[in-house]
């Protein structure tokens, strides 16, 4: 019962901070000079036509309290008036997603079991040499940006060797869940793969070496396990409470793709998506791409914050 | 109470001190000073040897950027058309490859005009040639060649004033080097083709598409250069009066001169060394060390400014944001409760954009007003605070309790003091090393924003490392230095930065403290 309570409250307190933060954004937008729009045939009708409808002419609380009837009624974020002129927010971004999702699934389904394998390796020999060039190759892939060694792969695996094409395919040609795709996004999918790994890697080589000194991991040894037993029921099961709500984090920002990487190797994911919003300086798409990555980001907190008292009951909720 | 009292009377005769006479202490004296908490955890850190190497590394970076925009001839606003995406060159350097030299495979036409390029004054183009291939279906032969990418550019056409004109046979004049050639015949034609200036032999082809294929040739297939020259039968024809090749002794007869300068209607029309006509200009020869990019600006020079800009932005960052990061979070954690709840929630939100979110915004709506770099810094001070509040917050907590506080307090201690004196410097080592963990990330987005185009950094004397990738981002495949140079200086700084960080994290945790030994 304290947890349902403790866990409603949380989900309050997430939309009570979802929408002043979207009241925020509306408003800064909104002030802003309204782009004109581009002559392109009858659309400049249906945009002029559409901006009435949106009571853009209107005061800014007007605005506000019609987006939203539009946005719960509806679903309708209004039409893209820079970019994908005179097409439906909402469906572009749809269209999107899935380009965004198959290369974050394919590099977290690589990332995960690599990340965990080499922590745990690294914490079984701890302060060995194979301890330390993991922990160094773990060191340099952190600190170093995302997008250094993604010009790396791209010119080693895409113009060195010329292995791999240098974008993705298109999904009228190619299926999503298929070799061709997935080879198309090879070099972007290591690419974030990367950092997956190196992060996973220290988090469980940390976790782990923790829990190989602890007491109770000797009274498992004094009571007659073998080490792989001993490590495989007691140590890894104490040592997963912290690693898997992150892995939990980063499945749930699955959605949101990462903005380099798809701009690097030309993915026509939802990231990319945002960036031309930003750049083309078309305001509804904008809105409506930072809600979606506001609600990535809220979510997955909150999902990655509850997980932790589901995962291991010895963690009481709502408790201080 | 009653006993004390007793001794209240007692006369002062009856005490006497303590070993007056020879004051000899038998207490040890510690001939050392005293170690404290700081000077405990430099000495732990200076242990760490990865992280020293950090520091001289980012001292090193530090000490590039600073001292190169002095030093350099080069500045961002420097462009030249002529020298774009030159290879890097740095004569100490050059026989590692440094010389700014690339392979071309070229045909027949090619190999000719490369190699024609620098005859003129007993040099050329071509510093090798490594392979020569036959093409099986025509017969024809394909050279590859080692091309100095800077010796390439040769002879340009310029136009210059009546003044510039003087000006410059006055400069030949005084040094005795060489700027102005003669112009070829064929000029006219191929004046407006890039490689005009170049073409000054007797051509296989003489159409203004001409591609450079020499009209004689010895038995090997080698060259043989004819000069094409215009000539003139008066000697200073366009009142040219300077320095003149060796070979211009009016042809035969003394008759016919070559032509230095064509007048026309704005003043003279000459061919000029490129390279010193550069010297004449700037007052040095041409040399990028880390090469330039498709607008001809020096990467070294671009790479100094957009580092300083970036330590500029990370530095000023964490100066703004640490007191009031401090006072945030001492305030939450102190007070707690109401006050607490409701800060939280503001950092709750603003937590709660993502940092893209608040980059776009602001460079929307502040970029016009205010400029890149100061639009950059507010997104950071916008932003960064909220980690080093979140843990001043958590460390009030922890030591807000404890007994000595409370001691202090009872002896009537007020707020300011109890936060400022009593439980900030408990938490000053985690808050030192988390804010030096904040510079390498500010550095990283600032760049990722200037790359991604969020931020733009386009004004005339300021670029952001950001930037430069985005530039060399095209050319990937064809010019990877442009790329290369900034890249690597990127992953070198964030690697010394977070290394350097660490060992000072490890050295500030007194709970490691005697755990490596």
């Amino acid at each position: 019962m304290r947890t349902l309570k403790y866990v409603i409250k949380r989900i309050l307190l997430m939309i009570m901070t979802y929408v002043i933060i979207m009241t925020i954004c509306f408003v800064l937008i909104k002030m802003l000079p309204l782009p004109a729009v581009r002559e392109m045939g009858k659309d400049i009708n249906l945009i002029l036509a559409k901006r009435e409808a949106m009571g853009y002419n209107k005061p800014i609380l007007v605005q506000y309290f019609l987006f939203w009837k539009n946005l719960l009624l509806y679903g309708d974020f209004g039409l893209g008036e820079q970019m994908y002129v005179g097409q439906d927010v909402m469906k572009i971004m749809l269209q999107k997603i899935p380009y965004s999702v198959t290369v974050n699934l394919y590099s977290i389904l690589i990332a995960v079991p690599l990340g965990i394998m080499f922590g745990i390796y690294a914490a079984l020999k701890k302060n060995k040499w194979q301890d330390h060039f993991i922990s160094t190759l773990v060191m340099v892939f952190i600190s170093v940006p995302s997008f250094v060694y993604a010009f790396v792969v791209q010119y080693f695996l895409c113009f060195k060797t010329g292995w791999f094409s240098l974008t993705a395919a298109s999904r009228e040609t190619t299926p999503f869940i298929s070799l061709a795709m997935f080879k198309s996004m090879f070099p972007a999918v290591i690419s974030m793969a990367f950092s997956t790994i190196a992060g996973l890697c220290r988090f469980t080589r940390a976790e782990l070496a923790e829990v190989l000194t602890s007491d109770y991991l000797l009274l498992a040894r004094t009571k007659g396990l073998t080490k792989r037993q001993a490590i495989i029921r007691h140590a890894m099961r104490n040592a997963m409470v912290p690693i898997l709500p992150m892995i939990l984090g980063e499945f749930i920002g699955i959605l949101g793709g990462s903005l380099i990487i798809e701009k690097i190797f030309s993915i026509p994911g939802i990231g990319a998506l945002f960036l031309t919003s930003i750049g083309l300086r078309d305001y509804n798409f904008f809105m409506a791409l930072n809600m979606f990555y506001t609600l990535i980001g809220l979510v997955g907190n909150l999902i990655v914050d509850l997980s932790y008292g589901f995962i291991d009951p010895r963690i009481k909720m709502g408790e201080r | 109470m009653e006993k004390k009292m007793k001794f209240d009377n007692i006369p002062v005769e009856k005490f006497q001190f303590a070993r007056r006479d020879n004051d000899v202490i038998l207490d040890k004296k510690f001939s050392t000073k005293p170690v404290g908490y700081f000077k405990d955890c430099m000495r732990r850190f200076r242990k760490n040897k990865s992280s020293v190497i950090a520091a001289y590394i980012i001292l090193l970076l530090f000490l590039f950027a600073l001292i190169v925009p002095f030093v350099s001839h080069y500045n961002v606003s420097f462009r030249d058309g002529y020298y774009k995406l030159a290879p890097p060159k740095f004569a100490p350097l050059a026989f590692l490859g440094w010389d700014g030299c690339t392979d071309r495979t070229e045909g027949q036409a090619g190999y000719d005009y490369y190699k024609s390029i620098g005859v003129e004054y007993g040099s050329s183009s071509v510093k090798k040639v490594k392979n020569v291939k036959t093409d099986e279906t025509t017969g024809k032969p394909f050279y590859t060649i080692y091309v100095d990418d800077y010796e390439k550019v040769g002879f340009v056409y310029v136009d210059l004033s009546e003044k510039e004109y003087n000006a410059l046979k006055e400069y030949q004049n005084k040094t005795k080097i060489q700027v102005a050639y003669p112009i070829p015949e064929n000029y006219k034609t191929n004046f407006l083709a890039v490689n005009g200036a170049n073409l000054w032999y007797e051509l296989a082809d003489n159409t203004p598409s001409t591609s450079g294929a020499s009209k004689y040739h010895d038995d090997n297939g080698d060259p043989i250069y004819k000069a094409a020259y215009r000539t003139s039968k008066k000697e200073t024809s366009a009142k040219y009066d300077s320095l003149k090749l060796a070979e211009d002794k009016g042809g035969e007869d003394g008759k016919s001169w070559y032509v230095y300068a064509v007048k026309n209607q704005s003043g003279y029309r000459m061919r000029v060394l490129y390279k010193e006509y550069y010297m004449y200009q700037n007052g040095f020869y041409p040399e990028h060390i880390f090469g330039t990019n498709q607008d001809g600006q020096d990467l070294f020079a671009c790479m100094a400014v957009g580092a300083r800009v970036s330590f500029l932005i990370s530095l000023s960052v964490v100066l703004v944001v640490i007191p009031f990061g401090l006072c945030y979070g001492a305030i939450e954690g102190y007070y707690g409760g109401a006050i607490d709840l409701f800060l939280e929630r503001i950092s709750d939100i603003i937590y709660g954009i993502p940092l893209i979110v608040v980059a776009a915004l602001c460079n929307m709506h502040l970029l016009k007003k205010i400029g890149p770099v100061l639009t950059t810094w507010l997104i950071f001070i916008i932003v960064d605070w909220l980690g080093i509040a979140a843990r001043v917050r958590t460390q009030f907590y922890r030591f807000k309790g404890q007994e000595y506080v409370l001691a202090a307090r009872t002896l009537g201690a007020s707020d300011k003091r109890l936060i400022f004196r009593h439980i900030l410097p408990n938490s000053l080592g985690t808050i030192i090393t988390g804010t030096i963990l904040i510079i390498p990330g500010v550095i990283s987005s600032e760049i990722m924003f200037a790359y991604l185009g969020i931020v733009s950094f386009q004004t005339s004397n300021i670029i952001s490392m950001g930037t430069l990738l985005s530039q060399g981002e095209s050319y990937l495949a064809t010019y990877p230095h442009i790329l290369l140079f900034p890249a690597c200086y990127i992953a070198l700084l964030e690697i010394a930065f977070n290394l350097f960080g660490n060992g000072l994290r490890d050295a500030f945790n007194p709970s490691l403290r005697g755990a490596d030994e």
